[in-house]
């Protein structure tokens, strides 16, 4: 009964969404027709009203719908979690990535480690944004919100209609089994409770910002109000998408043992490049609220931010690429969200290149001026993200052609890399510019500390480790100069009166200078030791010394595992005890390696244990300096991205509250 | 300046910025895409040297000599037609065993043997050459 219940509940919703689109295109088209028919002297003031009130009227109507609608498919959600809670091996999805010997919380998670679930919980999250709009939002003007609406109905209903004609997350089996088989093991983590739905919600808050869009083309209505509407809807996407990032890379990284943190893998880049989309369109949009300036391009980037997360849904979804997320490879599917794609993308395309005209021009700026610098901030991220995305898309290129291929870490790294720490650099100087007018001597003069402090770490690095690579050095030496600069804009001020959302810019600017500190230290100063040891045979990585000091059987709840007893010692310091295992899941059959790893202030002690030989076991150590600091340099960027929300609606409530008391 | 001659500038500006990163990717590409070869294209086309490139088919069966040190190894890679000693470091994934597809990242030497960095060990013993990249499921290559 329950997965029936769900799929109503599905059903329901994705009617609830079409008439949400019909009420949308309905009442948009009265209020022009009204506005068309009062014609003549007083006319332009009369078709206002009347247009004002009949966005009431739909919107009165409109706004219940959405509820519903997202109270209905969050139903639906908890319907399947329930299935898989309870191990219906009725329900096919439950056979195919369950089993009642898994642990209750990857239960609940394995509703959305495969493909059905993890669509259903997109659309989840897309009507819980949506009722959460219909609710909250009362900065947009009425008629843009009601087309807001409407874009966001459309969204989802092309969902649904993937849900329930392609994808149907609730179908049963004929033959019950007695077990399901099992989720695979690699995602049998707590990383998978996080990882998905954090960067769903991710997407599907940069969707709100194209629904936005849309509702601000659809009514002509783009300016530093909808700028100041559409900012924290952005600035939660982005938080959302640099923890998700962050979280999938520390996850990669010890569950993959491989004792990499990026591997430029398709669905990486996937969730990458919707986040430098958005981190292009967070700054353009604080221009447009600040300065009304690139309106346009704001709108542009809005639309390009949405087909970005579009276009990693269908990376990921189709299993078009071959990755250890591709899960589904089914070419239906595939084709399915490729229309999708192309429905959306293109329309919004079309609609852009229809309504660009009527968006009018903004103010203009001086290219030495807070406005420049983000200029050049958006041009770069934009090369970045398009490299990213030539890289990613080239092997599928390449393949219709007939010749197979793989883009990795050599090719990203000698063109993405560069042009990042040149936008690095930017990010140094950009905070330190006035807006509208600023002169480049005084510019100059207030980067000196940082460009000093950049060329100090340079040279004292090149002194101390000659033989460093260029980009780590350059790195190194960069994320110094950036830590001065990005506080810098403290200087001077009264710290207590300075606005939440600048300490906000002040954390994430610093997270990246962490962040890279981390990268940059983590490829110069790597130190790997791969040996096959005999029981009480020492070995040497980096400052540690490690001993195999025995090898044991360990049972757990669906897994048996092999498991390493090693002693880490650094110098003389206290033995501290570390447990790699090689781990044997049997529902599905596959053996992963969980890596033991210890984590020190000034980095983390990596050990993977391997196969036998004889009698000696294959070891692979890894010394990583300062690691650590990438994920913290991610959490500090997510950290200010949450100040800065803060602060723009604190600011925006006080401002509510004085008008109310004006 | 004019709002106008700015609104051109700056989409000149965005054109030039997204060419100029189509063009340094491509050019990029031609020399740092991984190509994937069957020893019977090495055989064929002549060795690829100095790139990074996969070479995938069967390990041969009786090829697989594990090395004094514990941890490198030597098989041969074949397709049939034609044969590629490699030479591997590290972890081997558990799938790895002869008679049974393998994928190589890593490079050509001049004497034209590979020395592979990376496995990508297959699921399945029924091998085709020109599927095995694409149908590769990476899962069994994160485990070395």
């Amino acid at each position: 009964m329950i997965a029936e219940a769900g799929l109503a509940a599905l059903w329901f919703a994705a009617a609830l969404a079409l008439l949400q689109v019909v009420l949308t295109a309905l009442g948009l088209w009265r209020a022009r027709s009204a506005a068309a028919t009062i014609d003549g002297a007083v006319a332009q003031d009369r078709a206002a009203t009347a247009a004002q009130r009949m966005a009431s009227e739909i919107l009165a109507a409109v706004r219940p719908v959405a509820v519903a609608q997202g109270v209905l498919v969050i139903l639906a959600m908890l319907l399947l979690i329930a299935v898989f809670a309870r191990t219906d091996t009725s329900v096919r999805l439950v056979v195919e990535d369950s089993s009642a010997a898994k642990p209750l919380i990857y239960k609940i998670a394995g509703a959305w480690g495969n493909h059905e679930g993890s669509m259903l919980l997109w659309v989840t999250i897309l009507g819980l944004a949506g009722a959460a709009v219909a609710l909250f939002e009362r900065r947009l003007a009425r008629p843009t919100l009601v087309a807001t609406l409407g874009a966001q109905a459309a969204i989802a209903l092309g969902f649904y209609a993937f849900l329930l004609f392609s994808s149907n997350p609730f179908a049963r089996l004929a033959i019950p089994p007695a077990d399901g088989e099992g989720l695979n093991p690699l995602l049998q983590d707590p990383g998978l409770a996080f990882h998905p739905p954090t960067l769903y919600i991710g997407y599907v808050g940069i969707s709100v910002a194209f629904s936005f869009a849309v509702g601000a083309m659809l009514t002509r209505d783009v300016g530093p109000a909808f700028a100041r509407a559409m900012r924290p809807w952005v600035l939660a996407a982005w938080i959302f998408l640099t923890i998700g990032i962050t979280a999938g890379s520390y996850w990669a990284y010890y569950e993959l043992g491989w004792g990499g943190w990026w591997f430029w893998d398709p669905v990486e880049n996937a969730s990458l490049m919707p986040w430098l989309a958005a981190t292009a369109l967070l700054h353009s949009v604080t221009v447009l609220a600040t300065r009304d300036g690139l309106r346009a391009w704001t709108i542009m980037l809005a639309v390009v931010a949405f087909s970005m997360s579009m276009v990693g849904t269908f990376l990921v979804r189709s299993g078009i690429l071959t990755s250890v997320h591709a899960f589904a490879i089914d070419p239906k599917r595939g084709s399915f969200i490729l229309a999708l794609l192309v429905i959306y993308i293109g329309g919004a395309l079309a609609l852009f290149g229809a309504r660009v005209g009527t968006i009018r021009q903004g103010n203009t700026f001086e290219p030495v001026s807070r406005e420049g610098a983000l200029v050049v901030n958006n041009l770069l991220l934009s090369v970045i993200l398009g490299i990213v995305l030539i890289g990613t898309l080239y092997p599928l290129v390449a393949a219709a052609f007939g010749t197979e291929l793989s883009v990795g870490h050599p090719f990203f790294d000698s063109t993405a890399g560069p042009i990042a720490l040149a936008l690095v650099a930017l990010m140094a100087v950009g905070p330190l510019l006035r807006w509208r007018r600023d002169s480049a001597a005084a510019g100059l003069r207030r980067v000196a500390i940082p460009a000093a402090v950049t060329v100090i770490v340079l040279i004292v690095t090149l002194v101390l480790a000659p033989g460093i690579h260029v980009l780590p050095l350059l790195g190194l030496a960069l994320a110094a100069g950036v830590a001065v600069a990005s506080v810098a804009p403290l200087w001077g001020r009264d710290l207590r009166r300075t606005p939440l959302f600048t300490y906000g810019m002040v954390v994430a600017h610093l997270g990246i200078a962490v962040s890279l500190a981390g990268m940059a230290s983590e490829s110069a100063f790597n130190k790997e030791t791969l040996v096959a040891t005999r029981i009480g045979e020492p070995q040497h990585v980096g400052p540690y010394t490690v001993t195999l000091t025995g090898v044991r059987p360990v049972i757990g709840v669906n897994w048996s595992a092999i498991e390493g007893v090693l002693v880490a010692r650094r110098g003389d310091g206290a033995p501290y005890v570390m447990r790699p295992q090689s781990r044997f899941f049997s529902t599905p059959p596959q053996i992963t390696n969980e890596s033991a790893i210890k984590t020190v202030l000034d980095g983390q002690l990596y050990t993977v244990l391997g196969n036998r030989h004889g009698d000696r076991w294959q070891l692979r150590l890894w010394w990583k300096p300062f690691v650590t600091l990438i994920w913290a340099g991610g959490a500090l960027v997510a950290i200010g991205g949450a100040l800065a929300l803060l602060g723009r609606l604190r600011r925006e409530r006080r401002a509510a509250r004085k008008e109310t008391e004006a | 300046m004019k709002a106008k001659h700015q609104r051109l500038t700056l989409a000149l500006l965005a054109l030039a910025a997204v060419i100029g990163a189509a063009v340094l990717a491509l050019s990029a590409l031609k020399d740092q895409a991984s190509f994937f070869y069957a020893p019977s294209d090495v055989k064929r086309d002549g060795l690829p040297l100095g790139k990074e490139v996969r070479l995938g088919g069967l390990v041969a069966p009786g090829s697989v000599r594990h090395l004094p040190d514990g941890i490198s190894l030597r098989f041969v890679v074949t397709d049939g037609q034609a044969r590629v000693p490699v030479t591997f470091s590290g972890i081997v994934p558990d799938l790895f065993r002869e008679n049974s597809g393998v994928v190589a990242e890593g490079h050509f030497q001049r004497d034209g043997s590979f020395v592979a960095t990376n496995l990508l060990a297959k699921h399945d013993a029924n091998y085709k050459p020109p599927q095995l990249a694409g149908a590769m499921h990476k899962t069994e290559s994160l485990k070395q």
